[in-house]
């Protein structure tokens, strides 16, 4: 039974073990925790900082996008005695920016790279480079695809899918030169029946690797399994979903956040904008599923030690778009860290079939 | 008096007190007792304690096979809830639009309909309140505030009074047209966010144009909790005194209580519809417009979020005492306040409060079912 004793707050004074200041981190997510998606990305790295030395986790999920959070926010710091608080969905973030100079001894870290200058200073946001893990996946359905027909289906036209779009399609590109990939925009986060009739219609149209940058791709990659097509993963782990036909996927290492829970801890510092790819340890690669063979492992892990080591750059000219337009120069290399031109992104390199949707 | 076609088509019925010899209230397990005499004010209060305790009794059973210890959970409720002053700042804030909700269920109750289109009352007061904002821009603050939160009124009171229009014209159930009338309302108001009042600059949801700052109302002085709290409590008791003291009251009584003897007295039905279901819109509409002014400054699904519906649920269970609204709804504002506690500290899926809720309004729906019986039978 949970006694008064346990309902007071944990006074942060209480020194655990080898002198480590217990600290109690508290995640709120918008949807729920085992949703194979965004959210779930989160759980899982919620989990690995709860493994952290004297952390203590508190969780809330199915948190609406509007003042809610705020009260939840507070919630968890005053009830709680949270000092560390990850509201995890994008829309939180006007929120936390209300909430911060209120509560200076507390951390918000927040999944979105939207932090800038004159923002609470006890506030982060970081956000991996997700169009890296997308190239090695293209890699693999390159490799792996029988009729040379890509399929990648996109929430919203906003310039990460697009990029992530770009990464998949190079990638695959890098090994089948004739590599072609149906681009399809649904215009919603999370909509399973557009995303399910995508999938059938892209089949039907033969292609046989798909993967879906939508909130929850389970539906998706699930269609895809049934319709005996190959898939790949995004946001987390969605091997258990399609034993068949899963390839890998392109995961988020949310799990850096508990860098920034330690600085909180020790007093140490931290950065308030911290973005990355494989080098910066932001973003990770599924394990490969059993229909992948040897050859295209190692092609994708060669890639990945490409990222590591910053010898492989994902844009670098001479690069097209798929309206044939020049957007990089040969001889031109972008920097894989260099945010600002990823930002602009508002094209398609040749090779995708389909448009941004944007006007 | 002409009688409308409604009245026309149900007058085969026969007479009241020929077919139904129980009491009308009675017969009708929605119409609940409105407490004029002190035995059915006991009455009342007594089966609604009974009909809490029962639902907190099976909610403990229910959290005990989920393997919880009841009491730690209730505990737990209370520290959400009541606990703390956080807590019941948030209980307050939380409770605030349901007062006016609960009202919009509530006021034509009175009448015998069963309103339940508080959720799209909530959406169009806060559309009617966006607009006007808008279009007020420049206005003196105090000014620009009023009219604003007028034009919620106004608009949520037309949409449910259409309701009562339909059900006095054309005898269309009310129930069931409020009802598919808070999905025209969501889908209005997303219609109308996502293009012809779209704020582009707002790129991370799709939300309307903004209120001027100076029509935003603060908190009020010393708390973190909204005006819309006063304002919630200002109609509740404004609207006890009318149902209670007032020959308005009195009339809206009898025609819930018997629709002929109504008719009989010479009460103008149709308008006594139409005011019951305008005041009741009203009151979700400023419940919308309060939402607007007092925390969003502009309309977005942050409107659709349940308050029209969980004051359905505080208007049965104040059994349509415009006084008992301000418990009962403190009572769930705790509930839902202390939701996220339960499921951090117990790691309760987040639907648990939601089972709370749902069998306090069982309970009170069967606990309906015995008012009055207990009097006959003593008496």
């Amino acid at each position: 039974m949970v006694g008064a004793g346990s309902l007071l707050v944990s006074t942060p004074s209480r020194v655990f073990g080898q002198g480590v200041v217990p600290i109690t981190v508290g995640f709120i997510y918008a949807a729920t925790r085992n949703d194979y998606g965004w959210n779930q990305a989160h759980a899982v790295a919620a989990r690995r900082i709860a493994a952290l030395p004297g952390v203590k986790l508190v969780e809330q999920e199915r948190v609406p996008e509007t003042v809610q959070v705020e009260r939840v926010m507070e919630s968890m710091i005053q009830l709680d005695g949270a000092k560390v608080v990850f509201p995890t969905s994008f829309g939180f973030w006007p929120f936390i920016q209300k909430m911060a100079p209120k509560y200076p001894d507390v951390l918000f870290v927040h999944a979105g790279g939207l932090w800038k200058e004159g923002d609470a200073k006890n506030t982060i946001g970081y956000r991996g480079y997700m169009e890296e893990p997308h190239y090695l996946c293209g890699i693999a359905a390159g490799m792996m695809s029988r009729t040379g027909k890509l399929g990648f289906i996109g929430s919203k036209p906003l310039y990460f899918i697009f990029n992530n779009c770009n990464g998949f399609v190079m990638g695959a590109r890098s090994v089948r030169r004739d590599a072609t990939c149906q681009v399809v925009i649904t215009g919603d986060w999370d909509n399973p029946v557009k995303e399910a009739e995508t999938v059938n219609a892209l089949v039907d149209q033969g292609v046989d690797v798909i993967v879906a940058n939508v909130d929850s791709p389970k539906v998706a990659v699930e269609t895809a399994e049934r319709r005996g097509i190959m898939s790949c993963g995004y946001h987390t782990d969605l091997s258990a979903l399609a034993p068949n036909g899963f390839l890998t996927g392109a995961e988020w290492n949310w799990a850096k956040g508990g860098d920034f829970v330690k600085a909180w801890q020790t007093g140490g510092p931290y950065p308030n904008l911290y973005r990355g790819g494989f080098r910066q340890e932001m973003v990770a690669l599924s394990p490969f599923g059993k229909a992948v063979p040897q050859n295209v492992q190692q092609a994708v892990l060669a890639a990945r030690q490409g990222f590591l080591d910053d010898t492989l750059k994902l844009y670098k000219g001479p690069l097209m778009d798929n309206k044939g337009n020049q957007v990089i120069a040969a001889g031109q290399e972008i920097s894989n860290t260099d945010n600002a031109f990823k930002l602009n992104v508002k094209w398609l390199v040749e090779g995708a079939i389909g448009s941004t949707g944007l006007q | 008096m002409a009688l409308s076609r409604y009245d026309a088509r149900n007058r085969d019925t026969g007479p009241p007190e020929a077919r139904a010899p129980t009491p009308v209230h009675a017969t009708l397990s929605w119409r609940l007792t409105a407490g004029r005499l002190p035995t059915d004010s006991l009455e009342s209060l007594l089966l609604s304690l009974a009909a809490l305790a029962v639902a907190a009794i099976l909610f403990g059973g229910f959290v005990a096979v989920q393997g919880h210890d009841p009491l730690a959970v209730y505990q737990t409720l209370y520290l959400g809830g009541f606990g703390t002053r956080f807590s019941i700042e948030n209980t307050l804030t939380q409770a605030a639009p349901l007062l006016l909700t609960a009202l919009c269920t509530l006021i034509p109750a009175r009448v015998g309909l069963l309103v339940i289109g508080g959720e799209g009352a909530v959406v169009l007061g806060g559309l009617g309140a966006v607009l006007a904002g808008v279009a007020l821009a420049g206005a003196p603050a105090s000014i620009g505030t009023m009219l604003t939160i007028s034009a919620g009124a106004l608009a949520g009171g037309f949409w449910i009074a259409a309701a009562a229009a339909l059900k006095h014209m054309r005898g269309v159930n009310e129930t069931i047209s409020t009802l598919l009338m808070n999905y025209i309302a969501i889908a209005l108001m997303n219609h109308l966010i996502s293009g012809p009042i779209r704020d582009f600059s707002q790129t991370l949801k799709a939300q309307s144009w903004s209120i001027p700052n100076p029509f935003m109302v603060g908190n009020i002085p010393g708390w973190s909790v909204h005006w819309g709290l006063v304002i919630g409590l200002t109609f509740c008791v404004l609207l006890h005194l009318v149902l209670r003291h007032t020959t308005l009251g009195f009339s809206f009584d009898i025609l819930g209580g018997n629709r002929r003897a109504a008719q009989m007295a010479g009460l103008p039905i149709g308008r006594l519809m139409l005011l019951a279901c305008f005041l009741g819109g009203a009151a979700a509409g400023i419940a919308g417009a309060v939402e607007i002014v007092a925390v969003h400054g502009a309309a977005s699904e942050s409107l659709v979020v349940g308050l029209g519906y969980t004051g359905i649920l505080v208007a049965f269970l104040a059994r349509q005492n415009a006084l008992a609204v301000l418990l009962v709804a403190l009572l769930l504002g705790g509930i839902s306040a202390s939701g996220g506690l339960l499921q951090r500290r117990f790691d309760m899926p987040h639907a648990v409060t939601t089972v709370l809720q749902g069998l306090i309004f069982i309970c009170v729906l069967a606990s309906n079912a015995s008012a009055g019986r207990w009097r006959r039978r003593s008496g």
